[in-house]
């Protein structure tokens, strides 16, 4: 690719922390809004001021730490040094082997370390507001501190084990937030299908884990030349032949990718994203939109030397095909379902779905920086919409249906400004919008893809859906006249103005990662970068553009013509449904993924669930019972020896003496000649026995 | 064995026979006194002049008396209707006839080794009177002693009783 | 057989015709009787062996006769003491009766 032959020669790298630097306090970064939770866990009474002061203190101390991270790494970029930081420490040893953690400073880990706390910190600031009419606010707060805390603790990870440990907590706090509203049976149905699904993934992540242990002897990534992703590591793995025609490291991958599937709603796996939008809309914002969901693509980024292992350059390797094809087909199946969605946030939901397949088939044609670009731009635009989401639904009284709602462009200006600012950035509008240049940047890669070109194809189409979709949606919730109930009201400042902050960074964030600057790609790779025009000299770049930008106008237009004018009734069909109402109707019930599941899985499930119910009450409670009946007979037969034959014995025993007593006592007669008689007898007896012996 | 001892001792054995046979409880106690006369006799065939007259002065004189009086006070002359002997008279038979089987039978296995005995001890009445006081004087008190009580105890026992328990 | 065998015979002829009016008759005067023959049976066994064993003391045998004549006559007197008071409460002299010893 021509953008890589303009780069210079990659940087010298260090691994070296210290002396005592920013790298050895890194692991504050995780652990204070872990504490902050901890002690929000233990207070008896909730404060709400209490709890909001310490989850957001403790984030803000964790993004100043954050910022001085981050500017260790550029003033070291800036040297022309690449930095990767890391500190590892033993956690247990059993035998030979050694289980390693540790942390890692990198230009990766720096910039979604930013990242995280900066949007998690606008979030909690929001959800004050947001959030200030529920009873459980404290709750609230305390697992928004435990979801921050466990996701930097992915980010800073060194060790695959550690980054497990923090993926589970951050999948637990998933759980804990989707079901917030526990009482909701459609929450608690939302939040065990997240978790159960995202298992799934999980039990295939872990298997690598366990192969890339078992195969490497170490989990860590780095590890001065000795980590599990590192050259001489690779090239043991590279040598391991796996099943069909894999190599350990393309399986490996496989499996961790796997993983990141769930997490990152990618089909097959994506049928818990949706139904996650039942939790508070914070929540949405920050685990579903921003930064745990990215998680799947930050580990994919993370092991990126594993995935791309073995592969020729400007080639690609099976595990990265593999991510490709199914990145794309995500965006693409995602973007269709969004277009006959009715719900503001299931739209967004299944957009971020779309997106996430966008980043994962960045990362599979064009590497790390590509897809991580889009996920950072994403982030905070996805962050600002569902926000702004909320500030709508909060403003409408809790109203989510967008046929509801209508002509709010009046009634909240800000929020109906900020929220198009997002909008537009996620539709990639040409130039001025972040999201622009970071689709770009994947369509560019898509391009150039050697394998195949029908992903390219396909993620133009996607970028048609959205701009289409969002365009319905925003004509549907802010134009034309309100067709909701009671009037709507603009959201407190509290909400807006982290609103306003997003939207500048939706715009300026679009700074870094242009051709004529292309500095978030030198930043990640270890280039220098310079600014300068020749960027766009790229054969076929201005083409792309140009092209992009029709297929954007394309998308708004179309979506403008069949929505902008009038919308119809809540009650009457969409105009879409109108004109093809059985695409529609398969479109609006989510392509039948989750009617599959039920018919298949979870029906499976079922019927296992029966034979082990009738399993334990029949066989084994009919065993126990039958013991029980046993011990019962047993103890009717002591019962009866204890009454007939001890007692029995023991009272006839006691009869007879007394029988025997009685007999004895008749010696005593009270006559006096009885006695004499006895007298005499004993003393004929004695005087025999005496004269007898004598006798001799 | 002359004749004489076998005449008393037949007297002897008959009225200790009658002593215990006879119905009529006071001709019980006379027979006694015959066995007891006897008996003294027996004594006397025996060159123990002494015991022979001690015998005949305190037995005969006192004990049959007194059993006499004995008899004249509990109303013992009327016959009982129940019969004089026990209802178990046979087992008392029995345990008599078992001890006069041991005795006879420890005599006559001795008979062999009895001496004969033919010189008679001379015991004058002068020699039981020194005796008495230099020899056997303790016993000679206690016995005084005992005759005491016994006197002074049977005139508790047998005296009536003046308004109520004494 | 010798003369002291006979004595001996008779005694213990007496001896026991005496206890057996002891055991059997039911009048208590008459067990009184009983022992009354009994210990002059004894006094006869003693006299016997007085007259015909041997002499180391010449006084031995007849002191003791004199004194067991003695406290038989003491004895007699109480016991017939007794009879009489035992009568004057249970006015019989029954000893079929006599029963409230009984175990």
């Amino acid at each position: 690719m021509l953008m890589q032959e303009m780069a210079s020669v990659p940087f010298q790298p260090t691994t070296h922390c210290g002396p005592p630097g920013i790298c050895d306090y890194l692991w504050l970064i995780p652990v204070l809004p872990i504490v902050a939770a901890g002690v929000t866990a233990l207070f008896k009474k909730a404060t709400r001021k209490g709890s909001a002061t310490l989850a957001i203190g403790s984030l803000s101390i964790s993004l100043l730490l954050s910022l001085i991270a981050f500017g260790h790494v550029v003033a070291g970029w800036a040297h022309g040094v690449a930095v990767r930081e890391v500190v590892n420490f033993t956690w247990l040893q059993f035998g030979l082997a050694n289980v390693d953690l540790g942390w890692v400073l990198d230009p990766l880990s720096a910039v979604m370390l930013v990242m995280v706390s900066f949007v998690g910190l606008l979030i909690f600031i929001y959800s004050i507001g947001y959030m200030e009419r529920d009873e459980n606010f404290t709750r609230f707060f305390c697992f928004l501190s435990l979801f921050a805390g466990a996701m930097l603790g992915v980010v800073i990870a060194n060790s695959l084990l550690l980054l497990f440990m923090g993926w589970e907590l951050v999948g637990l706090t998933s759980y804990l937030l989707i079901g917030f509203w526990y009482q909701r049976p459609a929450a608690a149905a939302a939040a065990k299908k997240a978790f159960i699904t995202t298992r799934v993934g999980d039990v295939f992540f872990l298997l690598g884990i366990v192969w890339l242990f078992a195969q490497t002897g170490t989990l860590l990534f780095y590890n001065h030349g000795a980590g599990s992703i590192e050259p001489l590591a690779l090239a043991r793995l590279l040598t391991q032949p796996a099943a069909w025609g894999l190599t350990a490291a393309g399986a490996i991958g496989l499996l961790i990718f796997a993983g990141a599937a769930g997490k990152s709603g990618q089909f097959p796996l994506h049928v818990w994203l949706p139904d996650a939008m039942e939790g508070p809309t914070p929540v949405s914002a920050l685990i579903h939109a921003a930064t745990m969901v990215a998680a799947g693509v930050y580990l994919i980024a993370r092991v990126y030397p594993l995935m791309a292992a073995g592969g020729l350059t400007g080639g690609t390797t099976t595990a990265l095909t593999v991510v490709t094809w199914v990145g794309a087909f995500t965006a693409v199946f995602a973007a269709l379902i969004a277009v006959a969605q009715n719900d503001i946030k299931r739209i967004l939901a299944y957009s971020t779905v779309s997106q996430l397949g966008y980043m994962m088939a960045g990362l599979g044609m064009g590497g790390v920086a590509v897809g991580m670009f889009h996920l950072i731009t994403h982030a905070f635009f996805k962050a600002l919409l569902f926000m702004g989401a909320g500030s709508v639904i909060h403003g409408c009284h809790d109203e989510q249906d967008v046929r509801r709602m209508g002509g709010l462009k009046a009634d909240m200006p800000l929020t109906f400004i900020t929220y198009s600012i997002g909008m537009l950035a996620l539709c990639g509008f040409p130039l001025l919008f972040s999201g622009f240049w970071s689709k770009d940047g994947i369509l560019e890669a898509a391009r150039h893809w050697s394998v195949a070109r029908a992903p390219f194809y396909m993620l133009v189409f996607g970028a048609l859906l959205t701009a289409f979709y969002m365009t319905r949606q925003v004509a549907y919730v802010f134009f034309d006249h309100w067709r909701g109930g009671k009037p709507a009201h603009e959201s407190p400042a509290v909400m807006t103005v982290p609103l306003a902050i997003l939207a500048f960074f939706a715009i300026a964030l679009g700074a870094i990662g242009t051709p004529a600057w292309p500095w978030f790609r030198a930043f990640l790779d270890g280039h220098a970068a310079g600014f300068g025009w020749n960027g766009f000299r790229e054969p076929g770049l201005m083409a792309l553009m140009g092209a992009s930008t029709v297929v954007v106008f394309l998308g708004l237009g179309l979506g403008w013509r069949l929505y902008g004018g009038d919308a119809p009734a809540p009650e009457e069909p969409d105009v879409l449904e109108g004109a093809v109402p059985l695409v529609w109707g398969w479109l609006r019930d989510r392509l039948y993924v989750d009617e599959l599941y039920g018919v298949t899985v979870i029906a499976f499930y079922h019927g296992w669930a029966r034979v082990s119910d009738w399993l334990d009450r029949r066989i084994w409670g009919g065993l126990v019972a039958g013991v029980a009946w046993t011990f019962g007979l047993w103890a009717q037969l002591n019962r009866f020896l204890d009454t007939n034959v001890v007692d029995g014995s023991f009272d006839k025993g006691c009869d007879e003496l007394g029988v025997g007593g009685g007999l004895l006592a008749r010696v005593q007669s009270g006559r006096v000649q009885t006695y004499l008689r006895l007298l005499a007898l004993a003393v004929v007896v004695l005087a025999a026995i005496l004269i007898w012996s004598s006798r001799a | 064995m002359n004749f004489v001892f076998y005449v008393l001792a037949a007297l002897t054995v008959v009225g200790s026979l009658a002593a215990v046979l006879l119905k009529n409880t006071v001709h019980c106690a006379l027979a006694l006194t015959v066995a007891f006369a006897g008996l003294a006799l027996l004594f006397l065939d025996l060159d123990a002049q002494f015991a022979g007259f001690a015998q005949i002065l305190v037995y005969i004189g006192a004990v049959a008396i007194l059993v006499v009086f004995a008899i004249l006070l509990t109303k013992g002359s009327e016959t009982p209707k129940d019969g004089v002997f026990s209802k178990t008279w046979l087992a008392g038979l029995f345990v008599a006839a078992a001890v006069f089987a041991v005795l006879g039978w420890a005599v006559l296995q001795t008979a062999p080794m009895l001496s004969k005995g033919a010189t008679v001890p001379t015991v004058t009445v002068q020699d039981i009177g020194i005796a008495l006081i230099g020899r056997y004087v303790l016993p000679l008190e206690i016995v005084a002693v005992l005759l005491t009580a016994a006197l002074i105890g049977a005139v508790i026992v047998a005296m009536h009783d003046k308004e109520g328990a004494k | 057989m010798t003369p002291l065998a006979g004595f001996l015979l008779v005694a213990a002829l007496v001896f026991s015709i005496g206890l057996a009016g002891a055991l059997t008759r039911r009048n208590a005067i008459l067990v009184l009787i009983g022992i009354e023959l009994m210990l002059n049976a004894a006094n006869l066994n003693l006299i016997a062996f007085w007259r015909y064993g041997p002499h180391p003391e010449a006084l031995t045998g007849m002191m003791f006769a004199i004194f067991s004549i003695a406290v038989a006559a003491a004895e007699a007197a109480v016991g017939l003491g007794l009879v009489i008071s035992i009568h004057r409460h249970a006015h019989t002299t029954d000893l079929d009766q006599m029963n409230r010893m009984k175990g």
